[in-house]
């Protein structure tokens, strides 16, 4: 024996007294956690992931679950993490895989900004009684306009407007691909996009046809990989977006491993079937920024210059000079995603440590498009950990138009952020396409739910904007006034553009 | 008129200030160098400060006549600068790239002598305009300057109740670049917006106040992008989106343009102004109109004020007393 076997994660115990031998965590565990041993259930803790699935559907509080029940001899530089990674690719010599976000102890630089509100010199509004506007437009903006009076008085506008989406409220949801989520996650939050007058990503997983009722509410995505990628889909969306990278593995693409790819996926990314859909790390069309700028334009050619398009680029140490690039070109938006981004397979290595926080990467977006005079011409849409509304109003107070969420609309179906998306056996009916998992995620529920979500956030984002005396949420955009930095320290709050509390 | 009507009405308001700050401009003043722009400055120190201005000046231009503003000591008002006037002639040759190169040479050494903070602050810059202000009470200030001195067919003033800068008298209202003067009641919740947006455009704002970015913003929309004066303002409170959804469809498609267009140039919180030019004046509030505003005619006289008294205190045989409705501006035209 050299490694031998490592502590357990976490160690699932079920009070004998309580249990009433149900047997619905044994239906419900896909790793496997649960088994019937006779008169007893069983528990083998290794499988477990902490997605709680046993202990949502156990009727009688039976089953609990501790963390770290025999953990290593405690040292700052050693982590278990380190050490673990190391046993792991020691044994296999590969690079290790994981799930959604960012996983190491970096501060949180929203949790280190504070709002603003009014008191005396400026009346705080009642969004209750008075109207907030959020409505909020997506797209390229004129840089001014040509607006002449005639004869008799009317006013006549010379200058014709670039389509935008119009969304209700400042909050879409990003893109996560069928493949890589179930068709129930989402159908669910399409429907949730469109009850609540927002837009949703497909991802790079082409768009499958029970999304074409929810189509008009769809951004497709293309990436490097062009799965799915023709003119039908093109002309389907509300919007295209090009995805150059993304914040949970900046500088690599997409990877979806050939055990998910199912004959309903197959036909949806035109790829065979159980063939691995790896997309290349660049686009092979696209090694310059010109060349960016000619999909643009080909994309707008292609759907005769009627939809918006987006590029989304990963928030990485130069991601303000890039961002103006785009802006230079036709694109209607920059989306940036931080390196808190989500994502169902990356290497771990990129998760946590390639790219910057979304707080410091759309404030210098902003700074740089107004430093160049353009950033009202166009769109920014941040994203990569958004957690609630507060994180909604700090990011647009920094800059940003509006924000995509992706993790919090997948909590909003169930998902306990376990980090195990990769492996296609998610408990909840979300990041997996067995079927047998898929149907577990009720569409009408989580849709319902994940409209719930954007709904309570949206009534949360015009108290905070009323009680800073703002009936409308441009007024708030890049309003860094209206934030201070709480133990920040002096450099990165200069990045930030913020004063400190009390200043 | 002179200043003597105007010293009167605003006394009606004192309820409204803190004996910190106050001012008056007035349009058709300086006749006799109607083709000067009338720099007028605030000097820390005319031994040291002075000779810095002197020398800018001379490289962009021509001072045509210069002179310490006429002031009267006031036992309740501290002079803590000496106010300038200087009548000066920019070369025009000199920005030859320029479609208006008088206006931008001026504008632009405005700004560079407000930026660089050497005890020179240039707070009125229009021709036949002069803006007048310090720290004090509305009569004290008019009887510093001894307004009634002055005969004008536009004034406007305004009395402070600072909270952020009391005593500095770059905070008094009204604020001025080139033709446009402004004064304003209220506070602007979106400054920080609008200060980056106006910023963007090479102006900068150096006065520690809200109520500065609104001149710019008005020399943006009016004089470097063209819009009438009523379609600026129009971009600064522009109806909800409710309303512009409501509207036939030509009306609905240039109102959704100009607010896209100017969104961080929209102004929020609660605001009456009122801004001039050579030939205009203008109020307008917030949206929703959490500041008063009361407008009054006589004859072909305008008058718009926070409140009625002060008016009547102007214009005892005021014809009309109206009460716009939110976002509604008003707007007088200099007869010619």
């Amino acid at each position: 024996m050299t490694i031998g076997s490592l502590p357990p994660r976490y160690r699932i115990s079920i009070d004998p007294v309580r249990c009433m031998e149900c047997e619905r965590c044994i239906e419900n565990c896909s790793y496997g956690v649960f088994r019937r041993d006779g008169e007893r259930i069983l528990v083998n803790s290794r499988n477990c992931t902490a997605c709680h699935r046993c202990i949502a559907c156990c009727p009688r509080d039976a089953i609990s679950l501790e963390e770290h029940p025999c953990d290593y001899r405690s040292h700052p530089l050693w982590t278990r993490e380190a050490r673990e990674a190391i046993y792991n690719q020691a044994r296999t010599g590969r690079i290790i895989l994981a799930g959604m976000g960012n996983a190491l102890d970096y501060p949180v630089i929203f949790d280190r900004l504070v709002l603003d509100a009014c008191q005396v010199t400026n009346p705080s509004l009642d969004p209750l009684r008075e109207p907030i506007e959020l409505l909020t437009h997506i797209g390229k903006k004129p840089a001014r306009l040509d607006l002449r009076r005639r004869e008799g008085g009317d006013v006549e506008l010379g200058t014709s407007l670039t389509p935008n989406l119009r969304v209700e409220t400042p909050i879409m949801i990003g893109h996560m691909s069928y493949g890589a989520i179930s068709l129930n996650a989402q159908v669910a939050m399409a429907r949730a996009a469109k009850e609540t007058g927002t837009f949703m990503g497909t991802g790079e997983g082409g768009l499958h046809s029970a999304i074409y009722p929810y189509q008009d509410r769809m951004i497709v995505q293309v990436a490097s990989g062009r799965f799915g990628v023709n003119i039908d889909y093109l002309e389907r969306g509300a919007a295209i977006e090009i995805k150059i990278g993304q914040g949970a593995k900046p500088g690599i693409g997409g990877h979806l491993p050939g055990e998910k790819v199912c004959t309903e996926i197959s036909r949806t990314r035109m790829i065979p079937e159980g063939s691995d859909a790896i997309s290349p790390a660049p686009h092979h069309d696209i090694y310059s920024i010109e060349d960016l700028a000619q999909l643009v334009r080909a994309l707008k050619e292609a759907t005769e210059w009627k939809k918006p398009v987006f590029v989304k680029i990963a928030a990485v140490h130069n991601v303000a000079a890039i961002a103006a690039g785009i802006a230079r070109s036709p694109a209607d938006a920059v989306v940036v995603d931080g390196f808190r981004g989500g994502t169902g397979a990356a290497p771990r290595v990129f998760r946590d440590h390639v790219g910057i926080p979304i707080e410091a990467a759309v404030s210098s977006v902003d700074a740089k498009l107004r430093d160049q005079g353009i950033r009202n011409e166009i769109s920014v849409i941040a994203s990569g950990g958004i957690r609630g509304s507060a994180d909604v109003a700090k990011a647009i107070a920094l800059g940003a138009d509006a924000v995509y969420i992706g993790t919090a609309a997948l909590v909003a179906m169930g998902c306990r952020v376990c980090g195990n998306c990769y492996r296609g056996l998610c408990p909840w009916g979300i990041a997996t396409q067995h079927p047998d998992l898929v149907e577990r995620l009720n569409p009408d529920t989580a849709s319902e739910q994940v409209a719930n979500l954007i709904r309570a956030w949206t009534l949360e984002l015009a108290e905070l904007l009323g009680a800073a005396g703002i009936n409308s949420i441009e007024s708030m955009r890049g309003n860094r006034d209206r934030l201070r930095g709480y133990m920040l320290d002096e450099s990165l709050m200069q990045v930030l553009d913020v004063k400190q509390v009390g200043a | 008129m002179d200043g003597s009507g105007i010293r009167q009405a605003l006394s009606m308001m004192n309820e409204r200030g803190s004996g910190e700050g106050a001012g008056y401009v007035a349009y058709g003043i300086y006749p006799d160098y109607r083709d000067c722009y009338a720099l007028h400055v605030f000097f820390d120190n005319i031994r040291e400060n002075k000779s810095v201005v002197d020398a800018t000046l001379a490289q962009w231009g021509t001072i045509e006549h210069d002179e310490a503003i006429p002031t009267y000591d006031r036992p309740n008002l501290r002079a803590v600068h000496t106010p300038w006037r200087y009548f000066f002639k920019p070369d025009p040759s000199l920005a030859p790239a320029s479609t208006s190169p008088e206006d931008d040479i001026v504008s632009a050494l405005t700004m560079r002598v407000n930026t660089a903070r050497r005890g020179a602050l240039i707070f009125s810059s229009g021709k036949d305009v002069g803006v007048f202000k310090a720290g004090g009470w509305p009569e004290d200030v008019a009887d510093f300057y001894r307004i009634e001195d002055y005969e004008g067919y536009t004034w406007l003033a305004h009395n402070r109740y600072p909270t952020n800068t009391p005593g500095w008298w770059g905070g008094a209202h009204p604020f001025n670049l080139l033709g446009w003067s402004v004064v304003h009641n209220g506070e602007i919740t979106s400054y920080g917006t609008n200060r980056r947006y106006i910023e963007s455009f090479g102006y900068t704002c150096t006065m520690f106040t809200d109520t500065e970015v609104v001149a710019y913003l008005i020399d943006l929309l009016v004089r470097r992008h063209g819009l009438e004066i009523d379609l600026a303002v129009r971009a600064l409170a522009p109806p909800f989106w409710e309303e512009i959804d409501r509207m036939p469809e030509a009306e609905r498609e240039w109102n959704r343009a100009l607010r896209l267009t100017y969104a961080p140039a929209m102004m929020n919180g609660p605001f009456a102004i009122v801004a001039a030019d050579a030939g205009t004046m203008i109020g307008f509030t917030d949206r929703t109109k959490l500041r008063p505003m009361v407008v009054g005619e006589c004859g072909d006289r305008l008058y718009i004020s926070s409140e009625e008294a002060a008016i009547r205190a102007m214009e005892p045989k005021v014809e009309s007393i109206t009460m716009p409705a939110a976002g509604e501006p008003v707007v007088g035209r200099v007869a010619p």
